[in-house]
């Protein structure tokens, strides 16, 4: 039997519950006028997001990162595979009332207020009357809203409009959050603010999944990332692991302006900034350059392992899924 | 269910009044009262007659106009605007938007008729300088247009479940046209033959029919209505309403919400 | 700022101008084209075809064709040769899409019918009624307009005697009627009848048209009255004398009456050397028949009050 049969007939037990588990989830759209022409949006995709850890889900932009969120909200319908969410079948009903979603670049109804919105959508998820207006001013206080709570929603800029959609995405207390591309639009401030609230949100022991293009985010935040590309899975992992797979280097610093002959016999590069001398060398010529420095009776100041950025990796899995698909067409 | 029905629906309506649809009848109670004022000075026998005309003419053609552009606003720009979104991750099952919005529309175009009705009477009064107990069949009309309106309802939210807002607009006003022939698009059908009589047999029932839901002008005349007429005419309105209705929420719950 | 300012009161300058302007045109425009407006509102001229394209507001768009059809009537009367071409289509428009609305009835009846101050089309006119009465079997005045066109243009009693009939069996039928249906069968040549048809319809319209149309008849049948009994006067003073009256007074001793008889406006009637009677304003009296000087042909005008 395959794994996901074995899954769906003996459920995981609730310690080892996956929060998402995505199942071979596929979508192809046709387009065109006679809908003749296939549009490969999401190949199919197996990925699981583990309970209580913030997920990025990375990629370029048209990569399928909004298809994908948006098979596992039910806003589109997949052409193959299925999805878990929390331990239920993705299209249960009685999933939506566990889960929030903030989608990109949100709008909302013009002429309502922020806290009619949130009421309104208090309402549709079901929260009880008591608890729902405690709720609504407890969330518009966490989103930082409270003093606009009485302005039309058409007066909102962008920033506020994201932090409305965090806010409804949260306020039925939900335990799965999916965010689409939440920092987009916002300044550093707002990021600042967005990003804190996700680490609040982990602590509360609540799952986020979001998707981003902005790695610097993802890099900070996650703890696992999934990168697609051109609908295809390239790469998942935790962010630790992923970035130091790529080949580790290290930056040793010492006082002075003296570059050692040895030193440079290795070729890596040197700057010198005032009394400080900084180098990179892989990882295993660490201790050779440690030695000559000791030798030379040069002043280490500091040993550094530089973590090859999130970027790199992610523009590394590109180019080799590009020439990959040069070489095969 | 129903309470998120009701919600979905009170929403609508709150949108709707906060868009400053209402303001709409600002112009119609200016035209009803220039026309009221003007009409007196053009034939004395019939100012009535063509206060009741005028009005109950107006009141349907705006209110038809509104029908269907709040009606198709309703889906279309929810869709475009994403607002859409965030209602459905939520447990409202699609069906239950669509129905929740149809009420929340159709209480808005009541509340609109009603308004319009006030300004009708103003309008009545002002020319006559009395009410009669025939002016009570003025009600009727009324009804009847509102009728129409919940009709023409369910149509925009049957086009907007699957078209841009503009073809949905051209699709429900092409239907309003057609529904006044329909009368006669039955008579062709009647003396065709083969295919073409098929065709138009279905295409006559298929396409809203409101020669019946039409009494303005027996009523200016003071011709009662029959009670018969009454009823058939809602149960016409809720079944047609109905059938447009599912099919708005057929194509909705399959429809990918790209 | 001040460019701002310069921009504003150039455009503000060029809309006002452009109004005026565009105004200016358009009244050249309406000068140039006064037979053409009402020639386009009939070009759907199919009954049939503008009651479709009304979308099921047959009242409303009656009641426009009914205004374009006084408006019509009314601005034709003013010109030295009215032409009351479209009067007919636009009343059928009318009836066509409100069957019911008896006012347009009664202006065909008053207009459409005569030849001497009307379109002149009694046969469409009999047909507008005929079709009023189809519609609407119930309404007396439809069988009264019927019986006037068929008394007044066609001279013939019977019909109108016929018409004023049925009319009288209607229930809720002005008494004058069933009077007129029996003054028909015996005397209707005389003044007496057509006296009381006029005079039925100045009392029972409300339309302002047909009213002073009514009213000018009434004024005119008084003076051919008043006109054909002087003249039968002068006439009787020449067999017994064997000349003519030398002046008014010397007529109206002979008669026996108290003072020169006048004429509805107050002027008295006048003898002239030839032995005519003749009213002394006869443009005031246009549908007047007899009192007029040889040859003279008045204009149709209309007063206001009898």
């Amino acid at each position: 039997m395959r794994k996901r049969e074995i899954a769906l007939i003996f459920p995981p037990t609730v310690k080892e519950m996956a929060a998402i588990e995505i199942l071979g989830l596929e979508k192809t759209y046709k387009i065109g006028f006679w809908r003749k022409r296939p549009k490969r949006a999401l190949l199919p995709l197996d990925l699981t997001v583990e309970d209580g850890e913030i997920f990025g889900f990375l990629g370029p932009n048209g990569a399928g990162k909004t298809t994908t969120l948006k098979l596992l909200m039910g806003l589109v319908f997949p052409t193959a595979g299925s999805a878990r969410i929390l331990g239920r079948e993705w299209t249960d009903p009685s999933v939506k009332a566990q889960i929030g979603f903030l989608p990109e670049q949100p709008y909302f109804y013009d002429y309502l207020t922020a806290h009619e919105l949130l009421e309104y959508y208090g309402q549709l998820s079901g929260v009880p009357a008591k608890q729902r207006t405690q709720r609504v001013d407890q969330v518009l206080h966490q989103v930082g809203l409270r003093d606009v709570q009485g302005l039309q929603l058409r007066k909102f800029s962008k920033g506020m409009l994201q932090r409305v959609g965090i806010g409804q995405a949260i306020l039925h207390d939900p335990k799965l959050v999916f965010f689409d591309e939440p920092m987009s639009g916002l300044d550093p401030m707002g990021r600042r603010e967005v990003r804190d609230l996700m680490e609040e949100l982990k602590h509360q022991g609540k799952t986020v999944f979001f998707s981003t293009h902005i790695l610097s985010d993802a890099e900070a935040l996650c703890d696992r990332v999934a990168i697609i590309h051109k609908g295809e899975l390239r790469g998942v992992g935790a962010v630790e692991d992923l970035t130091s797979s790529v080949q580790g280097k290290v930056e040793i610093v010492w006082q002075g302006t003296l570059v050692p002959a040895a030193i440079k016999a290795i070729g890596a590069e040197c700057h010198v900034t005032g009394d400080r001398v900084r180098i990179i060398v892989e990882e295993n010529q660490q201790d050779a350059v440690i030695d000559i420095l000791r030798r030379e009776r040069q002043r280490l100041i500091a040993v550094i392992p530089v973590r090859t950025s999130l970027e790199a990796y992610f523009v590394e899995k590109l180019r080799r899924a590009e020439t990959t698909a040069g070489k095969t067409a | 269910m129903r309470a998120r029905i009701a919600h979905i629906a009170s929403n609508t309506f709150r949108e709707a009044v906060r868009d400053r649809v209402l303001y709409n009848l600002i112009a119609f109670v200016l035209l009803l009262s220039g026309a009221a004022i003007l009409v007196g000075q053009i034939s004395i026998e019939i100012e009535k007659l063509v206060v009741i005309n005028l009005g109950l003419t107006a009141v349907s053609l705006f209110g038809v106009v509104i029908a269907i552009f709040i009606g198709i606003g309703l889906v279309s720009k929810e869709i475009e605007k994403r607002t859409l979104y965030t209602v459905l991750s939520r447990p409202v099952q699609r069906w239950e938007f669509i129905i929740g919005k149809f009420f929340g529309l159709a209480g808005t175009l009541v509340v609109n008729a009603f308004f319009m009705a006030i300004g009708v009477f103003g309008a009545l009064f002002y020319v006559s300088h009395k009410f009669v107990r025939a002016d009570a069949l003025i009600l009727v009309a009324l009804y009847f247009i509102v009728l129409e309106f919940l009709i023409i309802c369910s149509l925009s939210l049957l086009f907007s479940s699957f078209s841009s807002p503009l073809l949905s607009a051209v699709f429900a006003f092409s239907l309003f046209v057609i529904g006044s022939f329909a009368e006669d698009l039955r008579n062709f059908a009647g003396m065709a033959h083969g295919l073409s009589r098929w065709l138009a047999m279905g295409a006559a029932y298929l396409v809203p029919n409101f020669s019946a839901f039409n009494v303005i002008s027996s009523i200016a005349h003071e011709q009662p209505v029959a009670g018969q007429l009454v009823l058939h005419n809602t149960l016409y309105a809720l079944f047609y309403a109905a059938m447009a209705l599912s099919g708005a929420v057929l194509i909705f719950e399959r429809r990918d919400l790209k | 700022m001040k460019h701002r300012t310069k921009i504003s009161l150039i455009a503000g300058a060029c809309l006002v101008l452009s109004l005026a302007a565009s105004s200016l045109v358009l009244h050249r425009t309406d000068l140039l084209r006064p037979q053409a407006t009402l020639d386009e509102v009939l070009f759907l001229n199919s009954p049939k075809l503008i009651k479709r394209a009304s979308l099921g507001y047959d009242g409303l768009m009656a009641c426009i064709y009914w205004t374009r059809a006084v408006q019509y009537f009314g601005s034709q009367y003013h010109h030295n040769t009215p032409n009351y071409n479209l009067l007919a289509p636009l009343l059928e428009i009318t009836t066509h899409l409100d069957p019911h609305l008896t006012v347009a009835y009664d202006f065909g009846s008053s207009f459409l019918a005569s030849r001497q101050y009307g379109a002149g089309e009694p046969e469409r006119a009999i047909a507008l009624m005929n079709y009023g009465i189809q519609n609407n079997p119930d309404d007396w005045r439809l069988y009264y307009d019927l019986g006037f066109i068929y008394y007044m243009e066609l001279t013939d009693y019977k019909g109108a005697a016929d018409a004023f009939d049925r009319g009288s069996r209607v229930p809720n039928a002005h008494p004058f009627v069933k009077i007129l249906a029996a003054q028909m069968a015996q005397h209707a040549g005389e003044y007496q009848t057509a006296r009381m048809l006029w005079s039925a319809t100045y009392q029972t319209t409300k339309d302002k048209q047909i009213k002073e149309n009514a009213l000018e008849h009434l004024r005119a049948l008084r003076v051919d009255e008043d006109v054909t009994h002087l003249q039968e006067a002068v006439t009787h003073f020449g067999e017994r004398t064997g000349r003519l009256p030398a002046s008014m007074t010397e007529l109206i001793g002979s008669m026996g009456l108290p003072k020169v008889p006048v004429d509805p406006d107050g002027h008295p009637y006048k003898l002239t050397p030839e032995g005519r009677i003749e009213v002394r304003q006869p443009d005031d009296f246009s549908f007047a028949t007899q009192g007029l000087p040889p040859g003279y042909k008045p204009i149709p005008k209309f007063h206001s009050q009898p």
